[in-house]
């Protein structure tokens, strides 16, 4: 009895839970498409060159669709349509055959001289006199092969000359053909755009072999659809053109970091005249520098040698740059007490300029006996295979002084604390922010990002770069001044000051 | 004049790169892509003698009979297997030299020697970072003075962010965890940025006018 109330009890919720399903799924069955009327069509529609840019581009802006977000809200999507001559299909076609003889060429040549290897190997084997097993000479297979390969290899190398040729008038033409509108041609959608989005821009692609190649300097025609949920109902704007593209020669968008590299390069170069005259100017001193002559002195009492790692930067980096002087500096000083130095590097460029660096700086020492090349020498490429191989130095050889000056990356704290576990004494320095905390736990002195690349200068005492440190100074103070004024601005609602310094890439 | 050329090249092409960041012109942007492409030209020479110069160590070292003078036995072997592994293969059923082809990469050796040697030693390296930073971390929070004390409860508060069993104190920890790294934290972290940034100009700028000549071995 039990089990049979328990039966129809789930009998019933069997059939309820299937009704219900039914009617959950019954809204989507009955959608009427066919009851759309058509949106109302975007207005105010405008296509201009793409902004601050290569060329090769166009933006469209318009004006809702009054059904989009209101009155019907049927709109969904706006469709982007672009008046493309029929010519770009013959171009399309002539690129196409290029690339397709271009590949047959290539199978060709890399054909021809496995085949002709193979045709030798089968000359040299010799024919069974009495047949037992089933042989099969495929020297006349190969023969004929290769004669008809060496055939078609020069015809088809003729055909991609023609082909390049009409490639290059057709490229040539298609301003032209652009000029036919709107005969032979047809509407082609370039791209779309979500429901509530008031624009687009058209990207072409600069690369002329490029099937999305769009040719600057060419009357383009544009038309925007506000399309439905159905595809087929949807409103046309009115079409706009002729529009061309074309490339700027100076980025608006970048107005403020012009100016304001303009004023730091003015107050650089009045600070260095000012020192070229003889005035006095001084900078705070920075421990880490001032520990740079007392750890070249401690490593030749102790006779032991000093490291210096130039991170992982490449030569391009400033980090590594800067760098490089610090190392001039250091090797210097190095020749000077006849220390011993050694420079592990990660990058072949960085060993190369290093090495460079540390020959002149034992010649202007006076001990350029003393230098020899494998002071500086490469390591390897691959991150942790450089560390392991620059700790293992570190652990050998137990330098007085660990410098580490330069781009670091995760291998930072790794280096740092085997030197700390070496006993070394350690000075680092990078424009790496996420490395700094690392450095400034494991290391005895520290170079603060900047402090790197101003490190040269308090090391040579020249006027002339330190004239480049108060002009940094000057622009550190100009920062918090303006800093300041943003925050006042940002609280003030001052919108036309803030857009003063709004730049777009 | 062997010093003048490398300046007029740097002055040349230092003002370029500054110009072509204002000019989005197509030619300057073919013309900064040429020169990127030197990089690459001029790194596959310098790796040549970034090789020369291992070898000549590791061969220098083995010589001398210095100490752990098998180790650069390990690297050249090491460097000439590789190599050698990485430009044979099989093509068409036999083994041969494919010096312009792929085919190396395939090399079962080549591939065993990378995935099964090669990587766990890099993994086994990046994982010693976690015992350096525990270390580290230890050297950093002990509580000499006010502002080691300060940072040890800035740490503590930030770490006690991710912990699931505060209870009530949770949503206070982690709003006053936010608020560190967003407020303080951040802060410090945007003046080195910008004092990078500022350093950055003034160092291109002095490299560029002929100031700063390290970089050429001359001070």
């Amino acid at each position: 009895m039990k089990h049979k109330s328990l039966v129809i009890l789930l009998f019933i919720f069997c059939a309820f839970t299937l009704s219900a399903a039914q009617e959950d799924a019954a809204p989507v069955d009955t959608v009427q498409v066919d009851s759309i009327l058509p949106p109302a069509p975007v207005s105010m529609l405008t296509a201009k060159d793409g902004e601050n840019d290569h060329g090769h581009s166009i933006t469209l802006r318009w004006e809702l669709s009054a059904d989009d977000g209101a009155g019907q809200n049927s709109v969904l999507s706006y469709e982007i349509f672009r008046w493309v001559p029929f010519f770009m299909d013959t171009l399309q076609s002539i690129q196409d055959s290029l690339e397709q003889t271009e590949a047959y060429i290539a199978e060709l040549r890399t054909f021809l001289p496995r085949a002709e290897k193979r045709l030798k190997e089968y000359r040299k084997r010799k024919k069974p006199k009495l047949v037992i097993v089933i042989f099969v000479d495929s020297t006349q297979f190969y023969e004929d092969t290769i004669a008809a390969s060496k055939r078609l290899l020069p015809e088809y190398e003729e055909q991609l000359k023609q082909l390049r040729q009409w490639r290059k008038q057709a490229i040539d033409e298609i301003p032209q053909a652009h000029t036919s509108y709107p005969e032979q041609g047809e509407w082609r959608k370039v791209g779309t755009a979500l429901s509530g989005q008031a624009n687009f821009k058209d990207v072409g692609v600069k690369e002329r072999k490029s099937h999305d190649y769009m040719a600057d300097h060419t009357d383009y025609y544009y038309r925007v659809d506000a399309v439905t949920a159905d595809p087929a109902i949807r409103a046309s704007s009115e079409i706009v053109g002729p529009v061309q593209s074309y490339g700027q020669l100076f980025n608006t968008g970048r107005i403020p970091v012009f100016v304001a590299v303009l004023v730091f390069c003015l107050l650089t170069i009045l600070f260095v005249t000012r020192a070229r005259r003889g005035a006095e100017l001084y900078v705070r001193p920075l421990a880490g520098i001032e520990a740079v002559d007392d750890a070249i002195g401690r490593a030749t009492e102790m006779g032991k040698p000093i490291l210096y790692v130039l991170g992982l930067g490449t030569a391009a980096d400033i980090g590594t740059i800067a760098s490089f002087t610090i190392l001039g500096r250091v090797a210097k000083r190095v020749a000077e007490y006849q220390t011993k130095l050694i420079v592990p590097c990660y990058d072949p460029i960085v060993m190369t300029v290093a090495q460079e660096t540390v020959k002149a700086a034992y010649l202007d020492a006076g001990r350029p006996d003393d230098y020899y090349e494998d002071i500086v020498y490469f390591v390897t490429q691959s991150q942790f295979a450089y560390v392991a191989a620059v700790n293992g130095t570190m652990l050998r050889e137990l330098p007085a002084t660990n410098m580490y000056m330069g781009v670091f990356f995760a291998e930072s704290l790794i280096l740092a604390e085997t030197g700390a576990l070496a006993g070394s004494i350690q000075i680092a320095g990078t424009d790496q922010v996420a490395q700094l905390p690392f450095f400034i736990v494991a290391c005895d002195y520290t170079l603060i990002g900047e402090e790197l690349y101003a490190a040269s200068a308090y090391l040579g005492r020249e006027p002339i770069l330190l004239g480049s440190l108060k002009a940094q100074d000057y622009a550190k103070a100009a920062v918090i001044i303006l800093a300041a004024l943003g925050l006042l601005a940002a609280s003030l609602d001052w919108t036309a000051f803030i857009n003063l310094f709004s730049v777009t890439s | 004049m062997r010093r003048q050329i490398p300046l007029a090249l740097v002055f040349i092409f230092g003002v370029f790169m500054i110009f072509q960041y204002f000019v989005p012109h197509e030619s300057s942007e073919w013309i900064y892509e040429f020169l990127l492409d030197w990089i690459y030209i001029i790194g596959i020479f310098a790796l040549a003698l970034g090789i020369w110069s291992l070898i000549r160590v590791s061969v220098a070292k083995i010589k001398a009979r210095k100490a752990n003078w098998g180790y650069p036995i390990i690297t050249i072997a090491g460097l000439f297997l590789m190599i050698l592994f990485g430009f044979t293969g099989y093509r068409d059923g036999s083994l041969g030299f494919h010096f312009m082809t792929a085919e190396g990469l395939s090399n079962p050796m080549f591939r065993n020697f990378f995935d099964y040697i090669l990587i766990p030693i890099q993994s086994t390296m990046f994982a010693l970072l976690a015992f350096f930073i525990a270390s580290a971390a230890y050297r950093a929070f002990r509580a000499r003075n006010v502002l080691a004390s300060l940072l040890l409860v800035a740490a503590l508060v930030v770490m006690l962010r991710f912990n699931p069993y505060m209870g009530p104190i949770g949503p206070y920890v982690a709003d006053a965890a936010s608020w560190l790294l967003n407020v303080p934290n951040l802060a410090a972290k945007r003046a080195i940025i910008i004092g990078i940034g500022l350093g950055m100009v003034a160092t291109a700028l002095k490299i560029i006018l002929g100031i700063e000549r390290g970089y050429m071995g001359k001070g």
